[in-house]
């Protein structure tokens, strides 16, 4: 009986959860009328997506046994360096592909030191947090960086806010959530980094180039980083250095409400999302139910507390 | 029943859900006796134990220490009642003292201030009883080899003077050496009147330590007996109900040509200039004690570890050696250490058989988990794995079970040189003869095996040429029929 409903818990658990957390702001009246309305949705996964797109990356981290502080400081010095592009005259996919190339550089950074010294990730990226929100202020002069427009700024948005197209991020988020799912699920590279975060021994002696995949899971989630960074840009219209702070916690809370241990060897990309939009739903809810910011961030803490006390259950007691 | 005993069991059951682990087991303990408890994995002795230490209740029957009922509501129940369990896997805390350890949880302090002279002469006095007076008392734990941990465990375990010590798989990580001051150390508790109930796979073990045996099997006890009374071969035949002499099956075997050249390979201080190479169709022994350099020596054949000197031709190649190489070469190798580094155990079985050659499983990267499963469920079945299907989690299987999923990988790869590094350590009787069988079979098909083994009927059983090591040297090497078992452990030791 237990093992059947352990197996249930094992494949639905953070969707079972989602649906608790929409439930439970859909059932006072006076808010239901407004909380369970498309339009509502649509602002709910705009919120997301720039956790969603940092969780993909720190799913695959985290899946390698590893883990990442940086993000939120990889997130601003993006950001930073696309606006500044912006000033210069370049476009909207030029200065993309050059803030996914910087945070791809910082994931080499993080991912060479962590691999080929040996070295903690957590030191590392916590090192990696710092050097880069550093260079974020730096180069932006310690302030923020205007600019007249861009077309990055219409990415979070919709030219009709009350229509019911999804901005152009939402779409984006969700054709790398289905791409970065299949191929960790379906891809060698992905097996293998699974094979990484189970037993970096047993994944070497089988032939596994443990070094290298290492360092391309860090390289890899560093893309994702620098363009949630882009979409960070988008949403603020300006680049902010001291933007996303804490982001990186943010993230990682998506990922382990979606199920991934942090001991490495499992974790799912879905799970990572729907832990992303547990958390922005409950932001939303709160808000419209008129909770105080610190009531918010007592739900959240619980939330992270309970989801990984139900994954304890659901494996059997070692989590 | 016996009323002189001090540990009485009769009739006691234990059920899990529908699976009967325990049906009606009944066993006697005197007083100073060391009692065997042997049987296959499975046959219900880690329920036993769980009982008797009382980490589970029994669901029916009784128990008496020294006549009275024994009831114990959880471990630390049983350890107030006077029995005790020193587990197979070392429990200590790595970064205390000696003495903190052993006296974790017992600690002799007044208002909460530990009292350093007093628990000083507490642990000395634990470790004196066992004939370790010399220990360093405040040496971080964590500084002292397996054996000599366990030594702080069992210190442990006796300070609470326990009528009843159970013992579960001590000497699985011991050498020779560690193995027989263990035995003195029982030998001492033996002539203090301490009840030594001894869990060993290890048969010539329990031979030489134990004075009484009982065997069980399905969860029932078939048989028991005074020791001396009792050969290994019928114990194996009470254990898996199946004479012995069919255990390792003697192939017809080809002797090829050499596949595998070593010469002068070393990685000092643990393997020094070792050379010798083997044939197609050869199962090649190595001897010797344990950090005698077997390991070194497979894993610096294999690449995870670099020699500093010395060459390794596959085929004639005497290319990069790394294990990702190896593979391509059709060279395979089995972890001794089957969890920290054999197998991914939170994997699915599937994972865990054909993760040396994902990308032969689809194109360009892409896996077919169809064909990744239907390669996996042949080999759980050729093999008799018990699973429930191959997207089972490996951890979750019994450790022969285990063995056989990482035996799996070599035989999907396929290699054909085989480098096997204690395959049956840890593993019931019933799973070592069917992994004899696969090794006697891939010998007579023409693949080449090296087999490391502390076990040496196993060596003698299935080898064709035995080489022995000895502090990092390969000192002999000859054909099986040159050796027998004395003279190979006389290199092993050192008596040339």
């Amino acid at each position: 009986m237990t093992l059947t409903l352990r197996r249930i818990l094992a494949k639905a658990g953070p969707f079972i959860g989602l649906i608790l957390v929409i439930a439970l702001f859909a059932i006072p009246s006076e808010n239901r009328a407004y909380f369970l309305t498309y339009h509502n949705f649509k602002i709910i996964f705009t919120q997301t997506v720039i956790v969603s797109i940092g969780a993909l990356g720190m799913t695959l981290i985290i899946v390698s046994g590893a883990i990442d502080l940086s993000v939120g400081s990889t997130v601003a010095l993006t950001g930073v360096i696309a606006a500044l592009l912006i000033q210069r005259g370049w476009g909207a996919v030029a200065c993309t592909a050059a803030s996914i190339g910087v945070g791809c550089l910082v994931g080499l950074l993080n991912g060479s030191a962590v691999a080929g010294l040996r070295m903690p990730s957590f030191i590392i990226t916590l090192g990696m947090l710092g050097i880069c929100r550093g260079m974020a202020k730096w180069l932006a002069d310690n302030q923020t960086v205007n600019y007249d427009t861009s077309p990055i700024n219409s990415w979070m948005t919709t030219a009709d806010p009350r229509g019911h197209a999804l901005p152009a991020g939402v779409w984006v988020a969700i054709a790398l959530a289905a791409a970065t799912a299949l191929v960790l699920r379906k891809t060698v590279f992905g097996r293998h980094v699974f094979a990484l975060g189970s037993n970096e021994s047993a994944a070497r002696l089988c032939g596994v180039p443990t070094v290298r995949l290492q360092i391309m899971v860090f390289a890899l989630a560093g893309c994702f980083f620098g363009l949630a960074g882009v979409f960070q840009l988008s949403r603020l219209r300006l680049g902010d250095p001291t933007v996303a702070v804490g982001l990186e916690l943010d993230i990682i809370a998506a990922v382990i409400i979606g199920g991934a241990s942090l001991n490495g060897g499992s974790g799912t990309i879905l799970g990572s999302i729907i832990g992303a939009l547990i958390m922005s739903v409950l932001r939303n809810g709160s808000q419209q139910m008129g909770w105080p910011n610190y009531f918010q961030e007592i739900i959240i803490g619980v939330v992270i507390i309970v989801a990984v006390f139900l994954d304890r259950f659901r494996r059997g007691g070692k989590a | 029943m016996n009323p002189a005993a001090r540990l009485s069991l009769d009739g006691v059951r234990k059920s899990f859900g529908a699976t009967q682990a325990l049906k009606s087991v009944s066993l006697q303990v005197a007083a100073g006796e060391v009692h065997a408890l042997i049987g296959e994995n499975g046959a219900g002795k880690s329920t036993l134990l769980k009982i008797l230490s009382g980490a589970h209740e029994a669901d029916a029957g009784t128990m008496r220490l020294d006549g009275r009922p024994y009831r114990p509501s959880g471990p630390a129940d049983a350890r107030r009642l006077g029995v005790a369990m020193i587990y197979q896997e070392i429990n200590l805390a790595p970064h205390l003292s000696v003495r903190e350890n052993i006296l974790l949880g017992t600690e002799s302090a007044a208002l909460g201030w530990i009292s350093a002279a007093r628990s000083r002469r507490r642990a000395g006095e634990a470790l004196a009883g066992l004939g370790y007076a010399h220990f360093p008392l405040e040496r971080p734990a964590g500084e002292f080899s397996i054996a000599e941990q366990q030594v702080i465990e069992i210190a442990r375990a006796l300070l609470i003077r326990p009528q009843v010590l159970i013992m579960d798989e001590p000497t699985s990580s011991l050498t020779r050496a560690d193995t027989e001051r263990l035995f003195e150390v029982i030998g001492r508790l033996r002539e203090q009147g301490v009840s030594v109930i001894y869990v060993s796979h290890f048969l010539e073990e329990c031979r030489t330590v134990c004075d009484r045996y009982t065997v069980l099997k399905d969860g029932e006890a078939v048989g028991s007996g005074a020791m001396k009374d009792a050969g290994i071969d019928s114990l194996v035949a009470q254990m898996t109900g199946r004479p012995v002499s069919d255990l390792y099956p003697r192939t017809e075997r080809r002797r090829g040509s050499a596949v595998l050249e070593v010469s002068s390979l070393s990685r000092p201080p643990r393997l020094k200039a070792a050379s010798f190479s083997v044939h197609e169709g050869e199962i090649f022994g190595l001897a010797g004690l344990i950090g005698a350099g077997r390991t070194d020596l497979a894993r610096t054949i294999f690449g995870l570890d670099a020699a500093t000197s010395g060459t390794v031709a596959v085929h004639g190649n005497r290319g990069a050696a790394t294990p990702r190489q190896r593979w391509r070469q059709g060279v395979g190798f089995l972890s001794e250490n089957r969890k920290e580094e054999g197998l991914m155990l939170n994997q699915p079985i599937r994972d865990n058989i054909t993760l040396t050659k994902l990308g032969a499983f689809g194109r360009m990267g892409w896996i077919s988990r169809r064909r990744q499963t239907a390669a996996s469920v042949r080999w759980a079945g050729d093999l008799a794995v018990k699973c429930r299907d191959t997207d089972q989690a490996v951890g979750e299987l019994s450790g022969g079970n285990q063995q056989k999923v990482a035996l799996a990988r070599l035989l999907e790869h396929p290699a054909n040189i085989l480098i096997l590094d204690e395959p049956t350590r840890g593993i019931d009787v019933g799973s070592k003869a069917q992994i004899y069988e696969i090794i006697g079979r891939l010998a007579a098909a023409g693949k080449t095996v090296i087999l490391v083994s502390s076990y040496l009927p196993e060596l003698l059983g299935l080898c064709d040429t035995i080489g022995v090591m000895r502090r990092g040297e390969l000192v002999a090497v000859r054909p099986r029929g040159e050796w027998t078992e004395p003279e190979l452990l006389g290199f092993a030791v050192g008596k040339d």
